[in-house]
């Protein structure tokens, strides 16, 4: 036995508690024919309109949360940096809480809160509260990414550099600061798409047509497809973890998201 | 908050006009996290402790004593912690290999990349691989029935130990995320110092590494323990979730739904409790982060 017995052992135990449950989702997805390996449950979740509209929801719910997110924090991580920097430990405490409060627990808490409101009444206002939350969850991930993107350059120079050459705040944001960590905040919206796509908790107790409520109910009426939505579920997230490394900011990728 | 620390410092307030305006640009974010986190979150807690008239109690959380709400607190606690133990155990030896074990580097980054795809791969899909490699039909189990080995049904993918296995897939990538970088952060000089004072390898670990390491270890455990706690989706999917769920978070989802049938009290004294126990343990989590700084440079 060589000296590094005791790490290739844990190695392997790590990488085959990693590894089989996929390997055995993606030989379990192609059974749906008795005898046979074939593709045909990837088939018929692609055939579904449910998973077509599903998917594509999910997809615009993410879009609004990225775009609404960034919006936010940008400007104020900005802000904070250039004229507040008292208040930055305050911002990233408010970022952090979500970790505090649960998914279920938040949109318990919006729900009661905001019942019999226009938010809980209609589904525009539903829709607003899910896209709120997601915001809400995004921040932890945004603000590290845009926070660190902007000490990277020096925002004190950029901003007198461009009010010297008469620019005022909107196109300061929008024209220096943006452009300026558009690569830190791709990192944070690649990680945000990854959470909204495969949310469950929140989407479906707001009742909401999401690609999470609809993998779980198709599980209740099918038997391969579920596993074959497993595997492209893994592949999209994998495909957002890939894009963030891929764009060099690997290290956002650290904490989780919804359970 | 800005004019308060200026007017504390005694520095001048800034600006032409006398008074700081520069608080403003802070004002989105805030009440963005107001309406959608702070505001609701602490009317739960209000309300909590108030009855359908509005006047003071503490019934709600006298409530929370009954038999099938104390089962599942134990039961989501018992969850935490036993997910939070196996999963660190094995996150902290895989991390261990890739890192300080001496492992060809390449595997390094394989893991690590790989444990940011799995840390965030949880919820349904994850019960789905699950029930496909551990579930009645699962080629694991089938593959074990072939050889003799019948799981079920003395296993159960729905069972306690089921959950935990599950829960543990996404336990180990977040501590082997967080702890490699903290390994690396052991600096050779250590290692060499006590090895030239004649330490062994066993009496390097047992007075140098591990007591360097153990705050770190045991805040990302408890960071473990809060991830498990918090979870809903993995547990929903196995489990049914009705209202008979034996998971907390199961039990508050089924508040919303059931709005009018149940005690509304109730549903605001379950969120609370959860809040507290998270809030203890993100509490712990940084004061045990803030020793281990002492020591490691990650």
């Amino acid at each position: 036995m060589g000296k590094r017995f005791w790490p290739w052992l844990w190695f392997l135990l790590g990488a085959s508690y990693f590894l089989v449950p996929l390997y055995a989702t993606f030989d379990f997805s192609l059974r749906a024919r008795r005898g046979e390996l074939t593709f045909a449950a990837y088939a018929n979740v692609l055939r579904d309109i449910k998973f077509v509209e599903s998917f594509s929801f999910s997809l615009q719910t993410a879009l609004a949360t990225i775009v609404v997110s960034a919006l936010v924090i940008v400007p104020t991580a900005y802000w904070v940096q250039l004229r507040l920097p008292r208040l930055r430990p305050v911002v990233e405490f408010f970022t952090l809480l979500p970790f505090v409060v649960p998914a279920v627990v938040l949109v318990f808490s919006l729900a009661r809160t905001y019942s019999r409101t226009p938010l809980t009444d209609s589904r525009e206002g539903l829709w607003v509260l899910l896209v709120g939350s997601y915001v809400v969850l995004s921040f932890p991930y945004m603000y590290r990414a845009v926070d660190t993107g902007l000490r990277s350059i020096n925002i004190h120079d950029l901003t007198e550099a461009a009010q010297s050459l008469g620019a005022g705040w909107p196109t300061i944001l929008m024209r220096v600061i943006f452009p300026n960590v558009y690569v830190s905040l791709l990192s944070g919206a690649f990680i945000t798409f990854a959470i909204v796509m495969g949310e469950f908790t929140i989407a479906a107790l707001l009742a909401q047509p999401a690609f999470g409520p609809y993998m779980n109910l198709l599980a209740s009426s099918k038997v391969y497809e579920p596993s074959a939505l497993a595997i492209i579920s893994f592949g999209l997230t994998w495909a957002a973890i890939a894009a963030i490394q891929w764009i060099g900011q690997g290290t956002q990728a650290r904490l989780v998201g919804p359970r | 908050m800005a004019l308060l620390t200026r007017a504390k410092t005694g520095q001048p307030f800034s600006g032409r006009r006398g008074v700081s305006w520069r608080w403003l640009g802070v004002v989105p974010f805030f009440a963005f996290v107001a309406a959608f986190l702070i505001w609701p979150t602490l009317s739960i807690i209000g309300q909590s402790f108030l009855d359908q008239q509005r006047n003071l109690t503490l019934q709600n959380i006298l409530q929370l004593g009954q038999p099938f709400i104390v089962a599942a607190y134990v039961y989501s606690l018992q969850l935490s912690a036993v997910t939070a133990l196996g999963g660190g155990l094995l996150g902290g030896l895989l991390a261990y290999a890739v890192t300080i074990g001496g492992l060809p580097r390449p595997l390094r980054s394989a893991v690590m990349s790989f444990s940011g795809v799995a840390s965030n791969f949880a919820g349904v899909p994850l019960a789905f691989a699950f029930i496909a490699t551990l579930g009645q039909l699962g080629i694991v189990t089938q593959w074990l029935r072939s050889v003799g080995v019948n799981l079920y049904p003395a296993f159960s993918l729905y069972s306690f130990w089921g959950l935990s296995i599950v829960y543990i897939y996404f336990q180990i990538p977040l501590m082997v995320l967080i702890m490699a970088p903290a390994l690396e952060g052991m600096r050779r000089e250590w290692r060499e110092a006590s090895e030239s004072l004649g330490a062994s390898t066993r009496q390097f670990w047992r007075y140098v590494g591990l007591p360097i390491l153990l705050p770190s270890i045991l805040g990302t455990m408890v960071l473990l323990f809060g991830n498990a706690f918090g979870a809903h989706a993995t547990a929903f999917q196995l489990t049914g979730g009705g209202s008979q769920g034996n998971v907390v978070t199961i039990l508050i989802g089924a508040q919303i739904s059931s709005d009018a049938l149940s005690n509304p009290g109730l549903g605001n004294a379950l969120a609370l409790g959860m809040i507290v126990i998270m809030g203890v343990t993100i509490g712990l989590y940084t004061w045990l982060q803030r020793r281990s700084a002492r020591w490691l440079r990650s």
